[in-house]
């Protein structure tokens, strides 16, 4: 399976994601150039995290308008996965492709630090590795973080179980809402109506190597494998 | 044609958290400014653009405004002036 990581300027997170892929699960893996108009072949594009064209204007906002976000956004017309971690994640709002908008962090500060996320639906193409309400935990680094809708979107997306990931304070205490960034429902992770797109701003990409924590991200990785080989 | 100096606002829209207005606030309370009694911080965008007259000249930065200047979702923005150049 080839996964596709797309390198924007400012980019900084795309050899975490192909890290990942190759010696995570052991797929191919390409970067792909944000001018160019061709996916290679891929099966699955990751936006990767970072700080593309300087967050200028508002993060992700002119990255949506690269050359290759056209085929990105076929892509996942035609139903192919595409994942957006942390930058990624605000491409995919300001695009279009999920709903919503992730505005500067409530505390104004910059969070970097291993946060826990429940699992609050795990019959997706990205979550069907992990135990459904499970808790894992994953890194996050960003200073744009906080997820925002009107509540009609928010309902929508809890009544059609689009909220994958929430951010939460412990396993014992799985049912108090905590996040880092002050997102409206500790909202961490949605996919679209269709279920091939995913935005989370945790990073799962780095969160796969027993040797610097737990290596719940990989899930994410495995899901997708499961479900697009079968 | 014509060359426009275009002026636009473009803030977090009422209601939305604005913790950025919410700190400069602050900081303004604690200068001694007590009659602040609500901050919203936003962008300032000077745009030159050609056009046919002014009308036009307005109308084509509002449609970036929409497009890409301002997120729909979470922000208001208002032409500041149209000037001649």
């Amino acid at each position: 399976m080839k996964f596709g990581i797309v390198t924007f300027p400012g980019s900084n997170s795309d050899y975490d994601a192909y890290h990942a892929v190759v010696d995570g699960i052991g797929e191919e893996a390409i970067y792909l150039w944000h001018k160019d108009h061709d996916l290679q072949g891929s099966d699955v594009i990751i936006l990767p995290g970072g700080f593309s064209y300087g967050d200028y204007l508002r993060a992700g906002a002119i990255a949506r308008f690269s050359p290759i976000m056209h085929e990105v956004a076929a892509h996942a017309a035609k139903g192919g996965p595409v994942v957006g971690f942390c930058n990624g994640f605000q491409i995919l709002c300001e695009a279009g492709l999920l709903p919503g908008v992730l505005l500067r962090n409530a505390s104004l500060k910059f969070v970097s630090q291993w946060v826990k996320l429940r699992v609050e639906n795990n019959d997706t193409l990205f979550t069907n590795a992990y135990e459904k309400d499970s808790i894992i935990t994953i890194p996050v680094a960003h200073g744009d973080g906080r997820y925002t809708a009107d509540d009609e979107t928010l309902d929508r997306l809890e009544g059609e179980g689009q909220v994958v990931f929430r951010y939460v304070s412990s396993p014992g205490d799985a049912d108090e809402w905590w996040n880092p960034n002050g997102s409206m429902r500790a909202i961490a992770g949605i996919i679209n109506d269709q279920g091939n797109v995913l935005g989370m701003m945790p990073h799962p990409e780095r969160a796969f190597d027993p040797l610097i924590g737990p290596p719940h991200g990989l899930g994410v990785f495995k899901s997708m494998l499961a479900a697009v080989r079968a | 044609m014509s060359r426009f100096r275009v002026a636009v606002h473009i803030v977090p829209r009422r209601g939305i958290l604005d913790p950025q207005g919410k700190a400069v606030a602050d900081a303004l309370h604690t200068l001694g400014f007590n009659g602040v009694k609500d901050c919203h911080v936003g962008r300032h965008i000077v745009l030159d653009v050609d056009a046919a007259d002014a009308k036009s000249a307005d109308s084509n930065v509002r449609a970036m405004c929409q497009k890409l200047l301002a997120n729909p979702i979470t922000e208001d923005f208002e032409i500041a002036s149209v000037n001649g150049l």
